[in-house]
């Protein structure tokens, strides 16, 4: 077995648990909503209308948004909780990726409820009245069981969809079988991708066939294969989350990342620094976007994490302005700690910028060594970004400092956003000022002579709530000013390169030791 | 005739601006065996339904035993009161014998008394035993309607009600079908309102026909009676239909004979 196969198999008892108390969870409630909604739609034809309606409606959102809406929704439902009972909860992780796969299994089970118990024939129906059924054991020994095929198949829908769209609550930060497809995307780890998909569809598949063996039980009457299949369905999950009873005891400490290579380094490099400090457990909470890092760090979800001081600068605190690198990190020490009881520990000594980047062959043929000069050609060209760039204050600074009308904009993420340089899709890029892509891919990073980019230091970020934890504080303080532009590149790329790669933890480990 | 089982006292029944019954009076004494005829929307099956209350009257009342049938719920007046028709409505996910049981295990009967009650309504509607482990799909179109008989039976009702019940059936089926009726009528001393359109029908096994048309009720009494008496052209046209038929087959099957 290759080492990234090994890397991910080793990974699979966290994550396949995840996923399936995830999905388990998310059925069974979707189940508990949606069967008697069906009933009442089923016996009124003016509830019916509306409630299939909105149901469908739902299924429309893309369900990655249907989760991500769900994290400033809970946030502010925490915020209000801890303002009047005095205590807030998580909106991170389970519970946001719960009630949107919820929500998504509701419409296939609702759907064939409704045609189920409406298709059950009429005269039988009648015979149920006529020998002195009351409504409810007409329900319970008619229409349910001569429903439930059809039932059956609405579950097995919903089961397939929520098992699918369990990969997509890794960005909310709640742990899945999408860990491998994020992490291995940022990292270009195919290997994990491909595993993550794998194991995805395979656990979609067996839930399909039990579920299918419990649908063709109640079609044929056959009382022996729905006993099978939901014994099937019962005993692979409880298998399949034995790993969750030992992860019982909450972690000391939880570490956040966002989502790309250097995150899931430096959380490594943290977690590691952590558990020799005698941490009893820490945790990662990886792949969260921009906004929901700092959101998180400040409300306590996670403990610490690595932001960019310009990031924090300008989206955080909404400042336009570029004091330069020393009074940044002044400014947001007294801000942050201000506002939201925030630490910034230090920088860890590089910047991590936005740098526009272009091929050396393509720059020089052009003549193009800085901004000012990509204005005068940007007529002619295509930028390629990440998929925030263009909504961040940064490029609305940049193009009004230089005014760089680009023939084209295109998105992609990052992974794709280099290879799209070399491939001659775009012919600027915003990278990043840390990433190894750029040495090794012979980019050259383009000069900002107005200053318009606000510096990017990388700066320890602690929630309010371990400001005072000595031992967090005495364990990451030897972190600041530690770790240089180069070593980060290097680390960096020993992780994105397509051969030889190492994992975050490995490269972590190397850049401890340097 | 000993006290009415069944009374109905101007009970109308509007669908929209359609009248289904228009102030209909009808009393059945105990014992007897009523059929209801008429052509299709004369209203003969909806006055049927308003005895076990499967459509409730606009106006009027109804009683069963003495009793208003608004009096108690409905399941429970159901579950005194057989129930047949036309399409059977077995219960498909159910074996025959479950089928049967199904009101007296409603009514909470024991096991062995209910075990007991199939295999005598088996015998009764002349089913062979094993037919009871068998599912309705696998039984043919008579052999449902008789179960579809005992199950209606299997409570002990003394009222039975039954619209077109045989009306799905072949001619030869039917008629045995409707003979076995009549016996099992006398013999447990049921009382019977049985909806049919076919006349001849009505004439073989009822005691007494009611005509309807338009929710109204056009003639009641005895066949002969009411061919002898009846002066109504559309009861006339209606009761000398199978007397026509009758002859006309004679004639023809005579002198080909």
């Amino acid at each position: 077995m290759s080492p990234s196969l090994q890397a991910a198999a080793a990974l699979l008892p966290e994550y396949l648990a995840w996923h399936v108390l995830l999905s388990v969870s998310a059925l069974g409630l979707g189940l508990a909503i949606s069967l008697p909604l069906a009933i009442a739609a089923a016996r009124s034809p003016r509830l019916r209308w509306p409630v299939l309606a909105l149901a469908s409606l739902i299924q429309t959102i893309p369900s990655l948004a249907l989760l991500a809406l769900f994290f400033p929704l809970l946030l502010a439902l925490s915020v209000l909780s801890a303002a009047t009972i005095g205590r807030g909860f998580s909106a991170l992780g389970f519970l946001p990726s719960l009630l949107a796969l919820t929500l998504y299994s509701v419409l296939p089970i609702l759907r064939n409820g409704v045609a189920g118990l409406t298709g059950v024939d009429p005269a039988i129906s009648q015979a149920a009245d006529g020998v002195g059924m009351t409504p409810r054991q007409k329900l319970l020994q008619v229409e349910l069981p001569l429903a439930a095929p059809v039932i059956m198949a609405g579950v097995r829908t919903a089961a397939v969809w929520t098992i699918g769209a369990a990969t997509l609550s890794t960005p909310v930060g709640q742990t899945s079988l999408g860990n491998y497809i994020f992490a291995g995307l940022q990292t270009e780890n195919w290997v994990s991708v491909l595993f993550g998909c794998a194991a995805s569809a395979a656990l979609a598949l067996a839930a399909d066939q039990l579920l299918g063996l419990v649908e063709t039980g109640a079609r044929t009457r056959r009382r022996g294969l729905v006993v099978a299949g939901l014994a099937g369905i019962v005993i692979g999950a409880a298998v399949a989350m034995a790993p969750l009873a030992g992860l019982g005891k909450p972690a000391a400490y939880v570490v956040g990342a966002k989502n790309f290579s250097e995150q899931y380094i430096l959380a490594e490099l943290i977690a590691g620094r952590l558990e020799r400090a005698g941490a009893a457990r820490v945790s990662r909470k990886e792949d969260l976007g921009s906004a929901v890092a700092y959101r998180a760090l400040a409300a306590g979800e996670i403990d610490v994490y690595v932001d960019y001081s310009g990031t924090l600068w300008t989206n955080v605190l909404g400042r336009t302005d570029n004091p330069g690198r020393q009074a940044v990190l002044e400014g947001l020490t007294v801000e942050l700690k201000r506002r939201d009881g925030v630490v910034v520990l230090g920088s860890l000594g590089f910047e991590n910028a936005y740098a526009f980047a272009m091929r050396a062959d393509r720059a020089k043929a052009l003549g193009v060594a800085s901004l000012t000069d990509l204005a005068r050609e940007a007529p002619k060209l295509t930028l390629g970004t990440d998929i925030e760039f263009l909504s961040r204050p940064e490029w609305k600074a940049v193009d009004a400092a230089y005014g760089l009308g680009f023939k084209t904009k295109r998105s992609f993420q990052p992974t794709f956003m280099y290879r799209a340089l070399s491939g001659g899709d775009a012919d600027v890029i915003s990278a990043f000022s840390s990433d190894g892509r750029i040495a090794a891919d012979n980019l050259v990073v383009l000069t900002d002579p107005r200053a318009a980019i606000p510096p990017y230091d990388a700066v320890i970020l602690i929630s309010p709530e371990r400001a005072g934890d000595e031992r967090l504080v005495e364990a990451l303080r030897p972190l600041v000013g530690a770790i240089s532009v180069e070593a980060m590149r290097a680390a960096n790329y020993s992780v994105d390169r397509d051969s030889g790669k190492l994992t975050p933890a490995q490269a972590a480990e190397a850049l401890a030791i340097r | 005739m000993a006290g009415a089982v069944i009374e109905l006292a101007g009970v109308s029944k509007h669908y929209g601006a359609v009248a289904a019954l228009d102030g209909a009076a009808l009393s059945v004494g105990e014992g007897e065996f009523v059929a209801l005829v008429g052509g299709s929307g004369s209203g003969k099956t909806t006055l049927l339904k308003t005895i076990n209350r499967l459509v409730n009257p606009d106006a009027g009342q109804v009683r069963v035993g003495g009793q208003d049938v608004g009096a108690s719920a409905p399941h429970e007046l159901r579950r005194r009161i057989g129930y047949v028709f036309q399409e059977v409505g077995l219960f498909p996910h159910l074996s025959v014998a479950e089928n049967i049981a199904v009101t007296p295990k409603l009514l909470g009967w024991d096991k062995a008394r209910i075990a007991e009650r199939v295999e005598a309504l088996l015998d009764l509607v002349a089913l062979p035993r094993e037919v009871g482990a068998r599912s309705p799909a696998a039984l043919s179109g008579g052999q449902r309607q008789r179960v579809g008989v005992a199950r209606a039976l299997a409570a002990e009702p003394k009222l039975m009600l039954m619209d077109e019940p045989f009306g799905a059936l072949d001619p030869i089926i039917r008629d045995a079908l409707g003979g076995d009726y009549r016996a099992l009528h006398d013999r447990l001393g049921l009382t019977t309102v049985m909806v049919t359109h076919d006349i001849a029908e009505a004439v073989l096994l009822a005691d007494r026909i009611v005509v309807l048309d338009h929710g109204r009720i056009l003639a009641d009494g005895a066949p002969a009676d009411l061919l002898a008496e009846a002066s109504d052209p559309i009861v006339r046209a209606l009761l000398e239909a199978p007397k026509r038929q009758a002859e006309r087959l004679r004639q023809r099957l005579g002198a080909s004979s």
